[in-house]
């Protein structure tokens, strides 16, 4: 098993200097975007604003690190921003009823694993389509918001300063969510690029059957990547409802197109097998960016949405051309 | 990877204790003396729930209308009615440095932290159509929902006599338009009219029509209906429609949304009661003015309703 496992590894070493360019490709990218946006309004490079931004970033690229690890094994998560919901109203629910803010929090963070965990069992067991499995999960996890929420917004959560803190609290003058985005992200790369678990993930997208074969437990991996997947939304969740102060039943709705949209901007490819979790960092700052350097340069938001189809569209015209 | 994980825990213990661990809007600005401005000079940040949704976009258009008669600049973002897009697009435009914000908020209890950033920054904040729950506001700028519960009331006197028997269907338990449309209605149908019977349908059209089917069954001689919206009171028309008393029955409606307003021009419906978003805008865009004019701005400024009735 693990001479096949190398074998892959090796495979990839050939297109080093092609894994330069992508490497380097989404980087520059941010880059030009950066000076191109501080050029036409000098205010976008303020430490405040770039706190904001990154703190804007932080929702979004929490489920993007997890969309990676779907993405590399040729699957996708549409659920992302359903389960993100309903997570988020049960987390909520429980504080309300009396439930430690604490306990709440990481018991939502559990749910989301189970939610995620529920996709992969349909993709893996159900032997479902990826695409199929987690757009009726999408849909079931949003009406299952609405039932429980009444369609209502969940307030009154409390002023539990721990709660509070996640979405609203400064670590040493930077806001929180970007500290747990980090945190999050190191866990992740540690995860996908230094440990078995990643190497496995990346041998399920070159080629799931060859995988197989040489003994890995694809199936229990998947389960396991679509929990965090679920997981991930869910952190962002409570961000999200912390900064809210407030559960809200249409929270997240199309986020997965963002977090989508970061992963591929960052070079990880949708067929699988190919991809960077740090790619993925920056596509999702590139997103950001993109969202807040257009506000501060006070364009009308329905050309926001063209533009940032367009990048979208020219990241992936690149990424073919390789 | 457990050790990054007790690093981190031991950080945050470490930082939590010598105070590094703060949140936003704790240190608020103690400024509050307001620097006068012409309109000219102003820079005004708009944050609306959705531009998919007519009502407000002829919102922004009254706001830019007046903007542009005056030179004011308005930058102006849209929050696709996701509180936390809006949350973030109303931190850029105070990175912006805008004199005063107008706010349309997606959900009353999910703006606070927005208004109270604004509120740290030190920019004023004006609300239109719905209110913030907590955060300090100069004003809201919504329409009289009980002054319109008065002009239904008074305009079914005038077309279905004294002491008609009436029914009303009420909108969403609790919720304020249904609280302030009702308290208004009755202000004036309890002295002059007959009032047989008041339900709720939920502000739903399917609900307005199974709950007037039940109405029209428990009460024989209803001469008026008066539904909280548009929604219940087309609801509420296919069922007299359907029972064959489109003659005997008048029905009027309340928001004069598009659909509405048809109804009226068809003559089906008798009328309603129409709220004016481009109104709404002017006099949020007004009120800023005012403020930055040095007068006093009321804390609640109603914006206007007509009467639809044909």
């Amino acid at each position: 098993m693990k001479n096949e496992v190398e074998n892959i590894q090796i495979g990839k070493k050939k297109f080093e200097y092609k894994e330069l360019v992508t490497k380097l490709g989404p980087l520059l990218a941010l880059i030009v975007l950066v000076i191109f946006v501080t050029f036409l309004n000098p205010s976008f490079i303020s430490a405040t604003n770039l706190l904001n931004l990154l703190r804007q970033v932080s929702t979004n690229a929490l489920i993007a690190f997890g969309m990676t690890f779907v993405i590399i094994t040729g699957g996708i998560d549409l659920s992302v921003g359903s389960t993100l919901a309903l997570s988020s109203a049960l987390t909520a629910g429980m504080i309300v009823s009396g439930l430690d803010p604490v306990l709440a929090m990481i018991v939502g963070v559990g749910i989301g694993f189970v939610l995620g965990a529920v996709n992969g069992l349909l993709i893996t067991k159900g032997k479902m389509a990826p695409f199929i499995a987690t757009l009726a999960t999408m849909t079931i996890f949003r009406g299952l918001t609405l039932v429980l929420t009444d369609g209502k917004p969940i307030t009154g959560i409390g002023d539990s300063f721990i709660f509070k803190f996640m979405g609203r609290g400064y670590l040493f003058g930077i806001p929180f969510p970007v500290v747990l985005t980090l945190v999050c992200f190191a866990v992740l790369f540690m995860l996908l690029h230094k440990m078995t678990f990643g190497r496995k993930t990346f041998a399920i997208g070159g080629n799931e059957k060859a995988a197989y074969i040489a003994g890995i437990k694809s199936d229990r991996i998947k389960v396991m990547i679509y929990a965090i997947s679920g997981m991930m939304a869910s952190i962002s969740g409570i961000i999200i409802t912390s900064r809210l102060n407030s559960a809200q039943p249409t929270a997240g709705t199309s986020y997965e197109m963002d977090a989508i949209a970061s992963v591929v901007l960052g070079g990880t490819s949708l067929s699988g097998g190919r991809g960077r979790i740090v790619g993925t960092l920056i596509g999702a700052l590139i997103i950001g960016t993109l969202n807040n350097g257009l506000n501060l340069l006070g364009v009308s938001s329905f050309y926001q949405q063209v533009v940032k189809g367009i990048v979208i569209i020219i990241a992936v015209l690149i990424d073919r051309k390789k | 990877m457990k050790k990054l994980v007790s690093f981190f825990v031991a950080g945050l213990l470490l930082v939590s204790g010598c105070g590094a661990a703060t949140l936003e809007g704790e240190n608020t600005n103690t400024d509050t003396a307001v620097e006068e401005k012409d309109a000219s000079e102003l820079v005004v940040g708009v944050s609306v729930s959705t531009l998919s949704n007519p009502f407000f976009v002829s919102l922004e258009e009254g706001i830019q209308n007046l903007a542009d008669e005056n030179d004011t600049e308005i930058r102006a973002v849209d929050a696709q009615d996701d509180s936390a897009k809006q949350i973030n697009d109303i931190d850029d435009l105070i990175q912006q440095g805008v004199d005063i914000l107008l706010i349309n908020p997606v959900d009353s209890s999910a703006i606070t932290p927005a208004v109270e950033s604004a509120n740290t920054a030190g920019i004023p904040v004006i609300m239109m159509d719905r209110s913030s729950d907590s955060g300090d506001v100069v004003t809201l700028i919504a329409s009289d929902n009980i002054a319109g519960g008065e002009m239904a009331a008074e305009y079914i006197k005038e077309i279905s006599g004294e002491q008609a028997k009436t029914v009303q269907l009420e909108g969403v338990p609790g919720a304020s338009a249904t609280r302030e449309r009702g308290e208004g209605f009755l202000n004036i149908a309890e002295v002059s009219l007959d009032v047989l019977d008041s339900q709720t349908a939920n502000f739903d059209r399917a609900e307005g029509l199974t709950v007037m089917e039940n109405l029209l069954q428990a009460h024989s001689d209803i001469q008026a209906v008066f539904a909280q919206n548009d929604e219940m009171a087309l609801g509420a028309i296919e069922a007299i429609e359907s029972a064959g008393l489109s003659d005997e029955i008048q029905v009027v409606g309340f928001d004069g949304t598009e659909d509405g307003v048809n109804a009226v021009k068809d003559g089906r419906l008798s009328a309603t009661i129409a709220q004016q978003p481009e109104e709404m805008g002017k006099l949020s865009l007004q009120a800023a003015y005012d403020f930055f004019a040095g007068e006093d701005v009321p804390a609640k400024i109603d914006s206007p309703l007509e009467l639809v009735t044909e």
